[in-house]
């Protein structure tokens, strides 16, 4: 009977208590995933910060799994025990994990802020939201930084894309990412190939054979890379004379580093970098995100990104509130965005694994 | 026993024969309590056997738990295929009779299970599974069913449910499609049968009633598809009947045209070639890929040779492992004998010098040999300074085998250090000394006398060696460049970027049977009982 009595009342005073907090139907801790340094900095002071004085109580925790996101997502989910929150991933990846029934359906203007302009989120956002799953956050290219003390005597700066190919004029070692999205676009590019025609082109055997071709001709002096920060490190070194890189670790060897080397924005590759929900959260967790995805993907927050890392917002409303002295840097700000590239998702959602076949079969060779 | 049994048999009798006759004679031999000693003594020993399993029990569930069943669990992934026969069963049905060496498309019954299987596949939301999954056999796979996924639900297949409906408006009750399917409709109208309990085990997951949800169109075309199809519905209902007179006037909709408007590739007759070819719920495809070869109707053939891989980086990661050991060897055995032979003190600090290293994380020992070995590293400094080499023509010894083989042979030599150390500590120095005394030389003494004692050594850490290296993933991904990487790269690329586990998995299982196969030619050649670790 006294065990009875105790847990009655035990049980009655967790129910007041859960009444008390306004949020008792939130969970009140997050694990949220991102991809470390400078770029994990600032999601925290621009998001996560404010989140948390508006929400005392809230405990957040980083987990730095962006990279290998889609396949902890998966043996997550085959184990049934999803340990995330809120995932971010570049756009290539939500695609796949959207595919694959891993990432949430998002009703963006349901679920999301209206722009302070009034618009809704879907239309904010715009372009930018290529998959039903995918919340954006920000802009960001993969563009070529050069060292500007290599630059031979006599030649100037390098500033257009085919100079990566110019050997006599740029020798020099370069750096390139180890798989064939934009090497291969690039390659083609400056084999004469019309910019509109580069994935028809891409999409036949004897495009990737010329794309290839182009490589080979430099192949000997590359280096190739697989971790964004290997670029900044060998531009730092003086082992290359250019490399291609994310824009902010490109901005912060030129910035805070101070190194002298400059940027090469030609024919950069826009890609998006943002949010995924993973399927199959319990309400109350579930709860707790959306309350925290509305408020982290307003205007005000993307812009306040900016303040920190040189990617633009994703949101059309944030774009005139980046400060001042940081819309030089950022990819889509007119003076750097001349001639740019989209990622084509569908494109290599599609082409992926049989160019990446043949890409890797020539390295080996 | 037996020798008792023996020595009291009578003369002539083998000690088997002298035995039996003994128990003929006085019986079995009994224990204590009067069961047969023989009994007994099973009883014993089974129980012993019983407490020794249950004290290593625990151990045996935690290996059994996360060590065997995981690891046997992404090995069958190598041949599993289920994803086709579960998300489309009624297309790979169909399919099986299709001749794929026609030039002709498939069929009405294929468009409409397709149509069936790809309607439940796209609710669930499994479609764009399929989709990636078979991208990895031809492609263009994936954005054809994200494309056809957005599409299937706006068909024109409506019309035959107002057909129907106009017919007799009771075809519009759930109700009364219920009753009929319980009944002998059942039998005759096989596909609409079969629609109608997924339709239902649909509804229960959702947690809908189908008697409250109207009929979807793609029973109609299950139903018009039995009809048109030779039902035998004679006497089963006259409402039957009279939907299978009407049916044979009804406007039809024709679903290879809807689907290829959906996407054209639905009318590349590869796309039903692959989807055949990959129907089997076991497939070879993924080891076919990993040995460079592939599927295809006509059996197994090579790959293009721009496609080729595997086989480079397999024979690629044998060659650098098996340098990798040698080099390990050569360099460890003098660093072992001194460990063994100078006094404590010395030994105790060179020791340190070897643990040192392996105690230090592999990330800071490969990046750091990165700052040695690269072109304005530190070596390259040195030799330029020096004048051995021109300040233009630096050498090139990183992202390059030389440079995976250089830091992974570090990174492993304390694994040969110790094994070789903890068994020449043992060979006592008086037979070094012996020899010598007796006249040899110092080379015929370590070739004769201490080498041979020492190869147990040797063989304990080569095994670990090479083990270690074949697959070794971090180094050479950071150090190696292209013409450096091990085939472990590759499979950690289908594992977190590609998804394919299966061919991530097929690969793993080659590796795996590639060391199994040369440490049995080890045990054959050297002898395992030859390996000592202390």
């Amino acid at each position: 009977m006294t065990n009875r009595a105790t847990l009655l009342a035990s049980a009655a005073l967790v129910a007041t208590a859960g009444m008390a907090s306004a949020e008792s139907h939130m969970a009140s801790d997050m694990t949220l995933v991102s991809w470390g340094g400078a770029y994990q900095n600032s999601q925290q002071k621009a998001y996560v910060e404010p989140y948390q004085a508006n929400n005392p109580g809230v405990n957040v925790v980083w987990d730095e799994s962006s990279a290998e996101a889609v396949a902890k997502l998966r043996a997550m989910n085959e184990a049934d025990n999803i340990t995330w929150d809120l995932v971010d991933v570049v756009a290539a990846d939500a695609i796949r994990l959207c595919d694959e029934g891993l990432a949430m359906e998002i009703d963006f203007d349901e679920m999301l802020a209206d722009g302070d302009d009034g618009s809704k989120a879907s239309d904010d956002f715009g372009d930018m939201l290529v998959s039903d799953c995918y919340i954006p956050q920000i802009v960001y290219s993969t563009t070529f930084g050069y060292r500007t003390d290599m630059v031979p005597e006599g030649a100037d700066a390098p500033d257009e894309i085919c100079d990566v190919f110019d050997l006599e004029t740029y020798p020099g070692k370069r750096a390139l990412e180890k798989r064939p999205i934009n090497n291969m676009e690039w390659a083609l590019l400056c084999d004469g190939v019309a910019k509109e025609e580069v994935y028809d082109v891409l999409a036949t055997p004897e495009g990737q054979d010329k794309a290839l071709a182009k490589l080979d001709t430099i192949k000997d002096q590359v280096i190739w890379w697989s971790a964004g920060a290997d670029t900044p490190q060998l531009l730092a070194d003086g082992e290359i004379f250019m490399g291609s890189t994310y824009n902010g670790r490109l901005y912060s060897v030129i910035e805070e580093q101070n190194q002298p080397v400059a940027m090469m924005w030609d024919a950069q590759v826009f890609d998006l970098d943002g949010w995924i929900i993973p399927t199959g959260l319990s309400e109350e967790r579930l709860a707790r995100v959306m309350d925290f995805v509305k408020f982290a993907t307003d205007t005000q927050r993307l812009a306040d990104q900016a303040k920190y890392i040189s990617y633009g917002p994703a949101r059309a409303s944030s774009a005139p509130k980046v400060p001042e002295d940081m819309k030089m840097h950022m990819p889509t700000d007119p003076a750097n965005a001349g001639n740019t590239f989209l990622y084509n998702y569908e494109f290599w959602a599609d082409y992926r694994d049989d160019i990446d076949a043949k890409f890797q079969a020539w390295l080996a060779q | 026993m037996t020798d008792q049994t023996a020595g009291t048999a009578p003369a002539g009798l083998s000690p088997d024969e002298a035995r039996r006759a003994d128990a003929a004679h006085t019986g079995p031999m009994l224990a204590a309590d009067g069961t047969p000693l023989k009994k007994s003594l099973a009883r014993a020993l089974r129980r012993q056997k019983l407490r020794a399993l249950a004290l290593i029990a625990p151990l045996l569930i935690f290996v059994l738990v996360t060590f065997v069943v995981p690891i046997g669990d992404m090995l069958l992934r190598s041949v599993q295929n289920g994803i086709v026969a579960d998300t489309l069963p009624e297309t790979v049905e169909t399919l099986s009779d299709w001749d794929h060496d026609g030039t002709a498309l498939p069929g009405d019954d294929v468009w409409t299970a397709f149509y069936i299987d790809m309607w439940f596949a796209v609710e669930r939301k499994e479609h764009t599974r399929l989709g990636t999954r078979l991208n990895y056999e031809l492609t263009g796979m994936s954005s054809m069913f994200r494309k056809t996924g957005r599409q299937v639900d706006r068909f024109d297949t409506d019309v035959y449910g107002e057909q129907f409906v106009a017919l007799d408006p009771s075809w519009g009750q759930p109700q009364s499609w219920a009753a009929m399917l319980d009944g002998p409709a059942a039998d005759a109208l096989p596909l609409t049968a079969r629609t109608w309990e997924r339709w239902k085990d649909f509804n229960a997951e959702e947690g809908d009633k189908v008697l409250e949800e109207d009929i979807p169109d793609f029973l109609f075309t299950a139903l018009y598809h039995d009809l048109t199809h030779g039902a035998e519905v004679e006497g089963v209902s006259d409402r039957l009947s009279a939907a299978k007179a009407a049916a044979a006037e009804f406007e039809p909709v024709d679903l290879s045209a809807q689907f290829a408007d959906a996407d054209e590739d639905l009318g590349n007759i590869d796309v039903w070639k692959t989807l055949q070819l990959y129907s089997p719920r076991v497939t070879s495809g993924y080891f076919a890929n990993s040995v460079d070869m592939q599927l295809t109707p006509d059996g197994i053939e090579a790959r293009p040779e721009n496609q080729q891989i595997y086989g480079i980086l397999f024979k690629r990661t044998l060659f650098m492992s098996l340098v990798i050991t040698g080099s390990c060897i050569l360099l460890a055995y003098p660093v072992a004998w001194l460990l063994s032979n100078l006094p404590m003190r010395t030994a105790n600090l060179l020791m340190i010098l070897v643990l040192l290293p392996f105690w230090t994380s592999l990330l800071v020992r490969t990046s750091a040999w990165k700052v040695m070995l690269q072109q304005q590293g530190v070596i390259n400094d040195v030799l330029v300074w020096l004048g051995l080499v021109a300040d233009d023509a630096r050498l090139t010894m990183i992202n390059n085998q030389f440079g995976t083989i250089v830091a992974m042979t570090h990174i492993l030599l304390p694994f040969m250090i110790l094994p070789m150390y903890s068994v020449m500590s043992t060979i006592p120095p008086s037979y070094l000394r012996a020899a010598k005394s007796l006249g040899a030389t110092n080379w015929t003494a370590f070739w004769r006398v201490y080498f041979p004692q020492s190869v147990p050594g040797i063989g304990a850490g080569s095994i670990l060696v090479f083990i270690l290296a074949i697959g070794y993933y971090i180094t050479p991904e950071i150090v190696g460049g292209n013409t450096g990487t091990f085939i472990s790269n590759r499979i950690a690329y289908h594992i977190s970027s590609s998804l394919n586990w299966g061919l991530a998995a097929a690969l793993g299982t080659i590796l795996l049977a590639v060391v199994l196969v040369l440490y049995w030619a080890y045990d054959k050649i050297v002898g395992i009982d030859n390996v000592k670790l202390g």
